[in-house]
């Protein structure tokens, strides 16, 4: 089973919100989005992508809704529930804190 | 869980629900586009069309995984797939009927036999009484064979000195003439302290109970309560009776209500028809007062424990009762320490064997079950080992392992609750005829097992464990399946299953172990029933009529009763075909029994405590003993001359004379003395016999006394005839109404006359029996299924070896031969469990002990002749292999 290996559990939740409480977009666009604001650090492969895209929607933080793509084809674009933004800022705010926390950890002076 | 986020994702679940082909479609495309975009992206980097496409598909891990992770995130995948599952789980099954068919059947057996014998827990002991509050309900017993028995005075000291007891009722057993104008009919009915239905807790149906103020010494409350089933089957639910005069035994009573319909009594067997206070005793009983404190006639008493009060407490403040009352009544008294008991029996006594024994039942029971489950266990691992090749195949086609798992779940317990259903429904017929079912003619006795919500629950319960159980054996199996391996060489990985013990041998050996016990026990059971009913009576119950007749519900008295015994007598002794017929006060093996103290001749003390004995007593006319078939040791029997005016004799049983005088021959002409000081001398001793109503006794002392001389008014004819003793019936009826009309008499033979005293031997051979029979059926099949699958398995090897010329001996040995020597494993570690539960076993039955060398080798030769039975059929098929046809079709 797919599962981003170098992703800290749950942080793809986060990405996904982040990136598409930007703007709406279709799954392809998304991954397109990820490697490119990431700087090809945060790989995630397209396997696990779709499944988790699925399972925000299913959870009510992101809607979608069938519209024409950059290229003029029927695509699925996803945009950010009232839900979504308020999970977005709530995970975002536990990011910020464990990332904090971990930093301070990895700055301590060897004696 | 929020409300808006279930408003946005019921909607979205529902939709994929039913909506799916679009929900699908939507994935496809979606992921369509995606795929799209990929391989553009890959063919503007100068792979091929083709090759981006494969690249593509490879970046998305597969598109057929990637769906089915996309359905599982969506949840709906959980019911859609258990949808799936019971489709292609009915398809499945529906595809091999027969191995559908045996394991349902053999589920069936399992928790039928389970939710029958939960239905009789649950019945008898889970819920015994159905009255409020009854888990504080407890009666009172004392040490001894009769401890539940309590006099009058006794009762009313207990109920007015004890702290301990929110009230204390008491009870007893009676039988009576009801006239409701014409003659009377026999009834049963409760002899109730007033307070009876005010401390059990309970309303009145119609009109109204008595109360403990509507009593005022004896004879004060002639008040009836109807219980509802008698009020329906007698008064065709009247509500006009309340008010009603009606006569018990000639003397008139006003039924003043009805009880409630649940409400069958305080004692589970014994279902009365109505309840009567137990002041008014004499005129329901012979029984002249409400009897001193020796008289110990009262069933039961029992009651209310308060709230904060343990049983221990309970029995300490009964204790000092007990020992003021030694103090007080010396005389009469001794032994007054109380124990408690719970109430619905008659006493710990005989509550609990009977709850061993259900409790043993319910071992039994769970054990049938897990033997069902391991033979569906070694089947389900079987066919998943056959199925290896479906199950590669639907891995490597994109399947989760889970989800193969969760199919292989479904069809266990598809046939898990499919069994359960054959065997709840099996069991619900075979409770509800065990509801109605009056084992023993002359009482109203009841087994209450009416299935409830618990057994539903309990049998639902069972079906989902216990195809869990048997559904856990093949996940090892699927779960090392390697796809890779069986799709490549297109046959099962494992390969040589060879010489190494497997999960399936070890399961084979716990059935057959489990097995061996189930028909060991059952064949101690019915080799007890057998002793049991070998052993002498002391009395020949063949061809002998039994005819009650009542006296009492007739209006006579001790003091005419003589003379109309005689004239009954004379009127049946005339009847052509009559051989011999004689009257006993009660006969035995029948109906209760009359235990005397007896002195020696020499003692001057007549307390309890200086007793030489407690005889049965038996009041007869001369020709009883002959007429019984009871034969004389020595001395000699009654004669008419034998009366009143005559000095006071006895015969006396075998064990009589060794208890009191010490030896038969010492015995012969010597004198004791009963209770009240008279003197009666020994002039014959009998053999010794069965006289309560328990077929297993311990010889007891036993005493005849002529009935000339000790008058009472309990007749009981015994009518021995050199016919069918039920042709002469309508004589003696036709010759007792012509005596007088109005008597009410009842008549059967003394075989059926036993069917109580043999009741308790019966059912539990029947029970164990029937176990036994169903554990050899899951034997048989058990090693049926295993014997044919290796021979199925090894058809082709089978087939070389033959047309190498091996020789028939050596085939069945080669095909047959580890399933044997399983069985002979099994049966031997079962066999050594059963003598090791031999003490269960020998508590439960009568004369049983396991170690009987027949039993044991019973048991060797039932096992073998199952094991012979099962693996005859695979046997056959693997003589009959052309080894030529066999290898040409490989």
């Amino acid at each position: 089973m797919s599962r981003p290996s170098d992703l800290v559990q749950g942080t793809l939740d986060l990405l996904l919100l982040k990136i598409l409480a930007l703007e709406p977009l279709n799954g392809w666009a998304v991954s397109q989005r990820l490697k490119q604001v990431s700087g090809d650090v945060l790989q995630v492969s397209d396997g696990s992508l779709y499944p988790a895209l699925h399972k925000l929607e299913q959870q009510g933080w992101i809607a979608a809704e069938w519209k024409a793509s950059e290229n003029n084809r029927r695509a699925k674009f996803y945009s950010l529930t009232r839900l979504g933004r308020r999970q977005l800022e709530k995970e975002a705010a536990n990011w910020t804190r464990l990332s904090d926390a971990i930093t301070q950890v990895v700055r301590l002076e060897e004696a | 869980m929020r409300m808006e986020h279930w408003l946005y994702e019921i909607p979205l679940r529902v939709r994929s629900l039913f909506r799916r082909t679009r929900v699908e479609q939507e994935l496809d495309e979606e992921l369509q586009y995606h795929l799209e975009r990929k391989t553009e992206e890959y063919i503007a980097r100068g792979l091929t069309p083709e090759q981006a496409h494969k690249a593509a598909v490879r970046a998305m891990d597969g598109l057929t995984q990637c769906k089915e992770e996309c359905r599982e995130s969506r949840g709906v995948t959980l019911i859609e797939n258990a949808v799936h599952d019971i489709r292609y789980g009915l398809r499945v099954l529906a595809q091999s009927p027969g191995f559908t068919a045996v394991a349902i059947l053999t589920l069936a057996l399992g928790i039928g036999a389970n939710a029958v014998v939960f239905g009789i827990l649950n019945g008898l002991i889970l819920h015994p009484l159905n009255v409020p509050r009854s888990e504080s309900l407890y009666s009172i017993e004392r040490p001894g064979a009769f401890g539940e028995y309590q006099s009058y005075p006794d009762y009313v000291d207990l109920r007015d000195r004890n702290r301990s007891f929110e009230g204390l009722i008491a009870y007893s057993i009676s039988e009576v003439g009801l006239d409701t104008g014409n003659n009377p009919v026999r009834a049963w009915l409760y002899d109730v302290s007033t307070n009876y239905f005010d401390e059990l807790g309970l309303q009145p149906y119609l009109g109204r109970f008595f109360h403990a103020y509507d009593e005022h010494g004896p004879n004060s409350a002639p008040y009836i309560v109807l219980t509802h089933a008698y009020w329906h089957s007698h008064f065709q639910d009247d509500r006009g009776v309340v008010g009603r005069v009606v006569t018990l035994n000639k003397h008139p009573f006003t039924i003043v209500g009805v009880a409630p319909p649940e409400f069958r009594g305080t004692l589970l067997f014994f279902i009365p028809d109505f309840f009567v206070p137990l002041v008014n005793r004499t005129q329901v009983e012979a029984a002249d007062s409400l009897g001193g404190r020796g008289e110990r006639w009262i069933f039961t008493v029992l009651g209310h424990l308060k709230p904060g009060i343990a049983p221990a407490q309970a029995v300490a403040d009964l204790n000092s009762i007990g020992s003021y009352l030694e103090q007080n009544y010396p005389k009469d008294e001794s032994q007054m320490t109380f124990t408690l008991a719970r109430p619905g029996f008659s006493g710990d006594t005989v509550g609990r064997p009977i709850r061993e024994f259900v409790t043993g039942l319910m071992l039994l029971a769970g054990l049938i079950l897990l033997a069902a489950c391991a033979n569906l266990g070694s089947l389900f691992a079987a066919r998943a080992a056959d199925r290896g090749r479906e199950v590669a195949l639907r891995l490597a086609l994109g399947a989760s392992r889970n989800r193969i798992l969760r199919t292989l779940f479904t069809e266990a317990i598809l046939i898990s609750l499919m069994g359960g259903a054959v065997g709840l429904w099996f069991s619900v017929v075979l409770l509800g005829r065990l509801n109605a079912w009056q084992p023993v003619a002359r009482f109203p006795m009841h087994v209450p097992v009416n299935p409830d919500a618990n057994v539903y629950i309990v049998a639902l319960a069972l079906a989902v464990v216990s195809g869990i159980l048997f559904g856990i054996v093949p996940v090892r199996q699927v779960l090392r399946t390697d796809p890779y391996q069986i799709v490549k060489s297109g046959s099962r990985s494992s390969g040589g299953t060879g010489r190494r013990i497997t999960v399936r041998d070890l399961l084979l050996v716990v059935q057959v172990a489990i097995c061996a016990v189930l028909v060991m026990s059952s064949l101690v059971a019915v080799r007890g029933l057998a002793r049991s009913l070998a052993s002498p009576f002391g009395f020949e119950p063949r061809n002998a009529m039994l005819v009650q007749a009542y006296l009492m519900m007739a209006g006579y008295s001790d003091d005419n009763a003589p003379a109309i015994q005689k004239r009954i007598l004379e009127a049946v002794q005339s009847i052509p075909g009559v051989s011999s017929a004689a009257l006993v006060d009660n006969p035995p093996l029948v109906e209760g029994w009359n235990p005397d103290m007896v002195f020696s001749d020499q003692a001057a003390d007549l307390r309890p405590k200086y007793a030489a004995a407690t005889a049965i007593r038996y009041k007869i006319s001369p020709e009883y003993l002959h007429t019984a078939g009871t034969n004389m040791l020595t001395g000699r029997n009654f004669t008419p001359h034998d009366d009143k005016d005559a000095p006071r004799v006895a015969v006396v049983n075998r064990e009589f004379a060794r208890q009191v005088f010490g030896s038969v021959t010492e015995a012969a002409g010597r004198y004791f003395k009963m209770r009240d000081g008279t003197a009666i001398q020994v002039v014959g001793i009998a053999e010794d016999g069965k006289y309560t109503t328990n077929i297993a006794e311990a010889p007891q002392a036993a005493m005849f006394l002529p009935i000339l001389q000790w008058p009472t008014i309990e007749t009981w004819l015994v009518v021995r005839s050199d016919r069918d003793p039920q042709a002469l019936a309508p004589a003696i009826r036709g010759r007792l109404h012509d005596v007088d009309a109005g008597l009410p008499v009842f008549l059967e033979t003394w075989k059926k006359g036993m069917d109580g005293a043999l009741f308790t031997s019966r059912v539990a051979t029947v029970s164990l029996g029937v176990l036994g029979a169903i554990g050899a059926m899951l034997s048989i099949t058990g090693i049926f299924g295993m014997a044919a699958y290796s021979v199925s398995k090894r058809m082709r090897e089978l087939g070389i070896r033959m047309a190498l010329g091996a020789q028939r001996i050596e085939v069945l040995q080669a095909g047959l031969g580890r399933a044997l020597k399983l069985l002979v494993l099994g049966s031997a570690a079962g066999l050594g469990l059963g003598i090791l539960a031999s003490r269960v076993l020998a508590g439960i039955v009568y004369q049983a002990t396991p170690r009987d060398p027949l039993i044991l080798a019973g048991a060797v030769l039932a096992m073998l002749l199952l094991g012979l039975l099962a693996t005859w059929i695979p046997a056959q098929r693997a003589l009959s292999l052309d080894p030529v046809i066999l290898l040409r079709e490989e």
